[in-house]
């Protein structure tokens, strides 16, 4: 019986075992940024302690930055003071950092994998839940908490407890405007908000093999909101050519040998898995969210749940959520008022996203009263949606053209909902508050769907906007 | 830095109930703007205990050391503010059905348990406060149980954690420590460290 990636990564990577079945797990790449660092930097210092491989550490800033004025100081002196903290900690331990304006900021989760940082085979870690994202590439990749990011500052390990892995092989021909969005909040709703808890998912077949780079780092980036804390998609062709050039990625000769080895760390085709789910995505619509969790989600020609439909124990969590969204049972979202759009971070702000927004943004204006942001992932996705006209596409059809960061996903900058304000986001989580404002309310859906929502002032099926136009 | 043993947690419990407790919902994100764990714990639950009857802003569950709660609490963002700005409130425990599994990490790393029940014995515990607010439960590790008013139900706990609980490794940065030069000795045989790194500008 063949492995699966999973095995293959941990395997490789484990120190030694603990007590109660845990693993210390060597990191092959940390990723840190200056929300979940500062406490961590501060324990080193309190015990001591140096920085054990700075050489496999990177930095950036990402959730605090506004996205209109980066000029120092910030105009939030609390943003500020973490702009420091982290400025200040990699200085003193040598670890390579991107501020905006070097050209290579971003929301680490997009920045990283255009470095060429992410690659197949290593183990990733960073104090962020959509660390997952990184496993679109084949690494094994996850969010960890503060004391674990001071862990792996000081030693490159951690103590880790080895999931089962769920393999989700998806097959089917995506329908238009359907995309990995809306296939990944298909899974979570199929499987539940905590149905990957335990679990890696590793996602695959032919739609996932069809699927670009970007549409694989959406797919993994929502493993979390499933409950997965690691998803992953096999190496393959697409992935080497994605890395060849890139500027941590391997060089000459030793990329060859590089691509040699990353073949060898995919699934074998006999590996053996915990478990197994075929998902036939074919006749898959548009997905949006019309509650409070990310699983809480219909095909934008669906209607809403009635509560006393749903199981059991979700029925008080549907009636509270359909409370707190304001929308109606018996009834598909379509028509639902929009105030805000919120296009960007580290699930749909990249440039296939932005091209794909960009195409609805051609036919029309943003409509009276609505307030659209589009927030690139990355400087490099902003550089690159300057250069094809993009930027100025989002400019004419009335969007705010902004600087990259996480922005409104969370809400940590001056980008806020105000209250009982409705956003159509292609973020990746609704929950109660998320958005900046404790009264605010958010639709996840996919960037096509968010910009024709901008267009329309109110949800509609981009199937129906664009008509033929697929 | 030496951890403690922690064995068992005896208290009041706050019936919070609840399924999917994300996070955000616990410490929202403007809360952390900051660089210390320091001011959390008069933040925790701030928007959600605005609404009417919400345990957190009833006077008589202030000084619960144990809160219960439903299926996967804790999802969402990774952000260990969540349990500290618990901890800093005074609790001490977490019951629920099950934990989202970061929230697991951070807990225990801050010494936090995070114990697991059946949904029935949940609904007994939340029951049993609202009732009687003063009622006390304990969460023996070593016995693997929970007891409440002389009964003691089985609970369920990934065993490392409850080993390192118990053995007061939760902290767990000196047991990393203890196997450095392994660490190292592993990272010396890792093919992608050998690899030369491009000089590229993309």
């Amino acid at each position: 019986m063949g492995r699966n990636l999973l095995a293959k990564v941990w395997d490789l990577h484990r120190v030694r075992d603990l007590p109660g079945g845990a693993t210390q797990l060597f990191i092959g790449l940390h990723l840190i940024h200056e929300v979940t660092s500062p406490q961590a930097f501060e324990a080193l210092r309190e015990r001591g302690l140096k920085v054990a491989r700075p050489d496999l550490t990177f930095a950036v800033v990402d959730h605090v930055v506004p996205t209109d004025d980066v000029r120092r100081p910030l105009a939030d002196p609390l943003a500020e003071e973490m702009f420091c903290a982290i400025e200040d900690n990699t200085a003193a331990c040598g670890i390579a950092f991107f501020p905006p304006g070097c050209g290579s900021q971003g929301v680490i989760h997009v920045a990283a994998p255009e470095l060429g940082l992410t690659r197949p085979g290593l183990t990733i870690a960073c104090g962020d839940s959509h660390t997952s994202t990184h496993g679109a590439l084949g690494a094994v990749a996850f969010g960890i908490g503060t004391s674990q990011v001071r862990d792996v500052l000081a030693t490159q390990c951690l103590a880790a407890r080895r999931p089962k892995v769920r393999r989700i092989v998806l097959t089917g021909k995506l329908g238009p405007w359907v995309a990995a969005k809306d296939v990944i909040l298909h899974i979570i709703r199929v499987l539940g908000v905590k149905g990957g808890v335990g679990f890696a998912y590793e996602l695959a077949g032919p739609v996932v093999e069809r699927m670009g780079i970007e549409e694989r780092l959406t797919l993994c980036n929502m493993g979390i909101e499933g409950g997965a804390r690691i998803a992953y998609c096999n190496p393959d062709e697409k992935t080497f050519a994605y890395l060849a050039g890139r500027r941590y990625a391997p060089d000459g000769a030793d990329f060859a040998a590089a691509a040699a080895w990353w073949r060898t760390m995919a699934s074998d085709p006999d590996a053996s898995f915990d478990d197994e789910v075929a998902l036939d995505v074919g006749d898959l619509a548009p997905m949006v969210t019309w509650g409070i969790t990310p699983g809480q989600a219909i095909a934008i020609d669906e209607a809403v749940p009635s509560p006393s439909a749903c199981p059991g124990p979700e029925r008080a969590q549907a009636e509270e959520a359909q409370d707190f969204m304001g929308v109606t049972p018996g009834k598909p979202l379509t028509g639902l008022k929009v105030n805000v759009v919120f296009i960007g971070s580290c699930t749909n702000g990249r440039l296939s996203d932005l091209r794909v927004a960009a195409r609805v943004a051609r036919r029309g204006r943003v409509a009276p009263g609505v307030r659209a942001l589009v927030v690139p992932g990355s400087e490099r996705v902003a550089a690159q949606a300057e250069a094809e006209g993009l930027a100025d596409v989002f400019r004419r059809a009335g969007f705010e053209w902004r600087l990259p960061g996480c922005s409104m996903c969370l809400a940590m900058n001056p980008d806020r909902l105000r209250a009982g304000e409705l956003c159509v986001a292609t973020s990746n989580r609704n929950f109660k508050g998320r958005q900046g404002h404790p009264q605010g309310r958010t639709v996840l859906a996919g960037p096509a769907m968010a910009a024709a929502a901008a267009l329309a002032g109110e949800i509609v099926d981009i199937r129906t906007m664009m008509g033929a136009d697929a | 830095m030496t951890a403690q043993s922690i064995q068992r947690v005896k208290g009041r419990v706050v019936p919070l109930g609840g399924d999917d407790i994300d996070t955000d919902r616990i410490i929202p994100a403007r809360f952390l703007l900051c660089t210390t764990f320091a001011e959390l714990g008069e933040h925790a639950f701030e928007d959600d205990r605005k609404s009417p009857g919400h345990p957190f802003s009833d006077p008589r569950y202030a000084g619960a050391k144990i809160l219960v709660t439903g299926r996967n609490f804790g999802c969402g963002s990774s952000r260990e503010h969540a349990p500290q700005a618990l901890k800093r409130r005074g609790l001490e425990a977490v019951i629920g059905e099950s934990f989202a599994e970061i929230f697991l990490d951070n807990a225990t790393s801050c010494g936090m348990v995070c114990a697991c029940l059946p949904r029935e014995v949940i609904e007994k515990l939340l029951a049993d406060a609202k009732r009687d607010p003063r009622s006390e439960a304990t969460i023996d590790l070593a016995a693997r149980t929970v007891g409440l008013r002389r009964r003691k139900y089985p609970l369920a706990m990934d065993e490392s954690v409850r080993q390192r609980l118990l053995d007061g490794s939760w902290d767990v940065l000196a047991v990393l420590q203890e196997a450095r030069d392994r660490a190292d000795a592993l990272a010396a045989r890792l093919p992608y460290l050998a690899f030369r790194r491009g000089g590229a500008a993309r």
